[in-house]
């Protein structure tokens, strides 16, 4: 392998992997308040990618106002999704809300067949994506760049939100009790909608970005995804941001050089990550950066 | 004055608080003693807001906040230390005591409010930008009491501040709870050690199994034969 196909991969490997931690960073910020697997993720994920078809192709809306109104639209039905499945559900056991979440899952699925069609729909993308950048003689288009650029800045935004404003020491107290944060005065409801919302907008772009690299909607186009954004946070660790990154980052270039270095495997490909997913699981079941297990009082 | 008239509390179908009222003062200290499970900590959870299932009627200077939530007593004034402390270990010292004024918006009376905590625990200055969880466990209590104090109430209730402190840090918490007092902040708290509680204590309620068995001044259940003999040792 040259050394400028090297860096092609390696640069894919970056692009797959942020938009894997995109989505790995809304389940592990819910597990780590909720002690909830969302299922209903790979959904919200997979909707965000509609919804700017639907703004390109019903409204006629311009590109950059039909993803921000798909990305508000989509967190706002991450919200409701909070409020109507998992809400009511607060006080029962754990495994009620989860099987809660699946139903979601399939609920939005089967809504995106019956509102858009169960047959693939094409993306048109906007040309100056199409034409590959010249550095050397690496060739990206320029989307292998873009994605990875855009998803750090989404990552540092949230960062910010989590360590430096009110609502984000909110979120870290909540996540580790929240009986002692509402009796302090933490609106714990509120700060759990907020949760849900800034998880789904993050994969609501990260399903944008994913239908501009890999261009065509399906409504199960969430499944694949979502399952190896979850065993990405699982990897990093769930219920740590830094480790749904990381975890994320690493699965995809794990897969694309994993294809890259051994082509007769590529049909194995989605396989790579449940593989990774059963190792890390009997070598390390906190994951890279997961906390030490205990047990909530 | 905070007031709890005729307070019943249920635990699926478990009858927890058989008809408790207390009265809470403006600027006196007010204690709950008695065994495990007699209701002490249930009527401080119940006055929090934590326990729905609840009949009675509970009111702070007039306004009725039976029905309210954790949020809204405590932006009404009222706010609780729990049982065991329950810092957030993985916050920094500041951190819990920005928490504590999650409910407030002005900025520049909190800045001022973490240097009177810092004034009134001065060990808590040192450390404040170390995790809760490395702190020890008598700096751990000054943490939760500061953090209470953050809400600005001006009713703190503090559920068992004494709980698994070496015999030296009791009496600095007790010390503690007296000056926060003279500060002018209402105190209702629950204890275990009832002499040192019964001692600071300007009224005092005895429960047994759910129900209030005797009341009267600190130093007048001091000296009744009943309390001596069954929660002050003689």
């Amino acid at each position: 392998m040259t050394w400028a196909m090297f860096v092609q991969h390696a640069l894919n490997g970056l692009t797959l992997g942020s938009l894997y931690a995109l989505i790995a960073i809304g389940y592990t910020m819910v597990y780590g308040i909720l002690r909830l697997i969302n299922f209903a993720h790979s959904e919200i994920f997979m909707l965000g990618a509609y919804f700017v078809l639907w703004g390109l192709t019903l409204f006629y809306l311009p590109w950059f106002v039909a993803i921000v109104v798909a990305i508000v639209v989509t967190a706002a039905i991450g919200i409701l999704v909070d409020r109507v499945a998992y809400r009511p559900l607060r006080d029962a056991p754990r495994i009620s809300a989860l099987i809660s979440a699946i139903g979601v899952s399939f609920f939005l699925q089967n809504l995106t067949i019956v509102a858009f069609g169960a047959l693939p729909r094409e993306v048109y993308r906007p040309a100056w994506l199409e034409n590959p950048i010249l550095m050397g003689e690496v060739r990206v288009l320029p989307l292998t760049l873009f994605v990875p650029t855009l998803s750090f800045l989404l990552m540092l935004g949230l960062v910010w939100v989590v360590y430096k404003t009110k609502p984000g020491l909110g979120m870290r107290a909540i996540s580790k009790d929240i009986e002692t944060s509402y009796i302090m005065g933490v609106p714990v409801n509120r700060i759990i909608s907020l949760t849900f919302g800034i998880g789904s907008a993050l994969a609501a772009a990260s399903g944008i970005m994913w239908a501009l690299r890999y261009p065509q909607l399906q409504p199960v186009m969430g499944s694949i995804p979502g399952f190896k954004a979850f065993i990405a946070a699982v990897f990093g660790g769930i219920g740590s941001i830094p480790g749904a990154v990381v975890g994320g980052i690493m699965l995809g270039v794990i897969e694309i050089m994993a294809v890259a270095f051994f082509p007769d495997l590529a049909g194995y490909r989605d396989a790579f990550a449940f593989i990774l997913l059963i190792v890390i699981l009997l070598i390390k079941p906190t994951g890279l950066m997961g906390a030490r297990l205990e047990d909530k009082v | 004055m905070l007031k709890v008239q005729d307070l019943h509390v249920y635990y699926g179908g478990i009858h927890a608080l058989k008809g408790i009222s207390i009265e809470v003062p403006k600027g006196k200290v007010v204690t709950l003693i008695g065994c495990n499970g007699a209701g002490k900590s249930s009527t401080l959870r119940a006055v929090a807001g934590l326990i729905k299932n609840k009949k009675g009627r509970i009111t702070y200077n007039g306004a009725d906040l039976t029905s309210r939530d954790p949020v809204e007593i405590v932006k009404s004034g009222i706010v609780m230390s729990p049982e065991g402390r329950r810092i957030f270990p993985h916050l920094t010292v500041i951190e819990n005591l920005r928490l504590g004024a999650y409910s407030r918006s002005d900025e520049p009376q909190i800045l001022k409010d973490i240097e009177w905590i810092f004034e009134l625990f001065p060990k808590l200055k040192d450390r404040k930008d170390q995790k809760g969880g490395t702190l020890s466990g008598g700096e751990q209590q000054m943490l939760a009491l500061g953090r209470a104090l953050m809400s600005a109430a001006e009713v703190v209730m503090m559920d068992e501040p004494s709980l698994g402190l070496a015999p030296m840090l009791v009496k600095e918490v007790f010390d503690i709870i007296a000056a926060i007092n003279r500060q002018g902040k209402t105190v209702l708290l629950v204890e275990q050690n009832a002499f040192a509680a019964l001692k600071i204590a300007d009224y005092a309620y005895v429960l047994e199994v759910g129900a209030i068995v005797l009341e009267g001044t600190g130093a007048q259940l001091i000296a009744d034969d009943r309390v001596k003999s069954a929660y002050l040792g003689g």
